[in-house]
């Protein structure tokens, strides 16, 4: 009786153990991170839109829409107005342009390459979130992970919905991924 | 039989004239403080690596092959230079900002990563150019160390 009782005991500390580490790997996979709140502002709403409209070319695998939606996004950053923006942000923001510019350029140049146009779209991301926090936005925002992307180092992305549909796999793996941040306007 | 002999001496006629418009030259005699090397103080067989495999297309200074002095092929090298260091100047890399380096870094690790880079129709000539798998992983797990 008693070594069953020790037996019993020591599995349900193994067992606990288990649990407790396979809980430790889901945080730092999943990643998730305190919501923020932005400034309630249309600076950005033409970035966003089309940002977003981008991330939905490539959920499908449309990669010659994404092109097009490419190129808009970039006249969209050219059209972005500093002036406006708060002076000690102006630096940051013109920063932010112009590494986001770049991507924008280059997926609107590689329209046979989804590949390519997914690899800018992750670094086009954080530019877009980053610039967002800072410009305010006229909409909640959800960055989803998904863990899988570029040999499972992950990629990120941002969407108006909390429902997982993937622009780093499209079609082949849709639902890979969950929502990591919340983005609301105060 | 006539008309063959004309159309080649038309042909040589126009491949001389190419030569009077050769190229313009990618050279600098020094190396600025923003360069790759100089701005994360590369370890020496890093930079080795970059220079024989990315430098030529991707900074201020190309080592020109002979043939490049031969046209049309000179014109087609140039504007695979012009093309590269639009994109990735390492002679000026210290000068992007520190967002535009770390998404460079990125960029830099999937194409080399994806073996897209160095360009197969450039290490087809530039045997030196090609990374071994030891010269890939070295040069790769260095450009890691410089993401944050």
């Amino acid at each position: 009786m008693r070594k069953i009782i020790i037996l019993l005991s020591l599995a349900l500390i193994s067992l606990g153990a288990f649990a407790q580490h396979d809980h430790s790997k889901m945080t730092t996979k999943k990643k998730v991170q305190p919501s923020v709140k932005v400034e309630h502002s249309k600076s950005a709403s033409a970035i966003i839109d089309n940002y977003l409209a981008l991330k939905d070319a490539l959920v499908k695998d449309d990669s010659k829409n994404a092109a097009s939606l490419g190129k808009k996004l970039f006249d969209d950053f050219a059209k972005f107005d500093l002036s406006v923006q708060a002076k000690q942000q102006q630096n940051e923001l013109a920063e932010i342009i112009e590494d986001a510019s770049e991507h924008a350029k280059h997926i609107s140049e590689n329209s046979k390459d989804i590949g390519h146009q997914r690899e800018h779209f992750e670094i086009l991301s954080k530019d877009v979130k980053d610039m967002v926090i800072i410009t305010g936005s006229d909409r909640t925002l959800y960055q989803a992970f998904c863990p899988m992307y570029n040999n499972n180092k992950g990629g990120a992305w941002l969407s108006t919905s909390k429902e997982i549909r993937n622009p780093y796999f499209g079609s082949k793996m849709l639902k890979c991924g969950s929502v990591q941040q919340e983005i609301s306007v105060k | 039989m006539k008309r063959l002999k004309i159309i080649g001496l038309v042909l040589l006629v126009v491949l001389v004239g190419l030569q009077f418009f050769p190229i313009g030259t990618n050279h600098s005699t020094t190396i600025p403080s923003t360069d790759f090397v100089k701005t994360y103080k590369a370890p020496e067989d890093i930079a080795q690596t970059l220079q024989s495999s990315c430098y030529n297309c991707h900074s201020n200074n190309t080592e020109y092959p002979w043939y490049s002095k031969v046209q049309p092929v000179g014109w087609l090298l140039e504007d695979h230079i012009n093309k590269g260091k639009e994109v990735l100047n390492l002679s000026e890399f210290g000068s992007y900002s520190s967002r535009r380096q770390q998404s460079k870094l990125m960029s830099m690790i999937s194409q080399i990563e994806d073996d897209k880079m160095p360009l197969a129709s450039y290490t087809f000539i530039h045997r030196d150019a090609r990374l071994s798998k030891e010269k890939k992983k070295t040069l790769l797990d260095y450009l890691r160390t410089l993401k944050d």
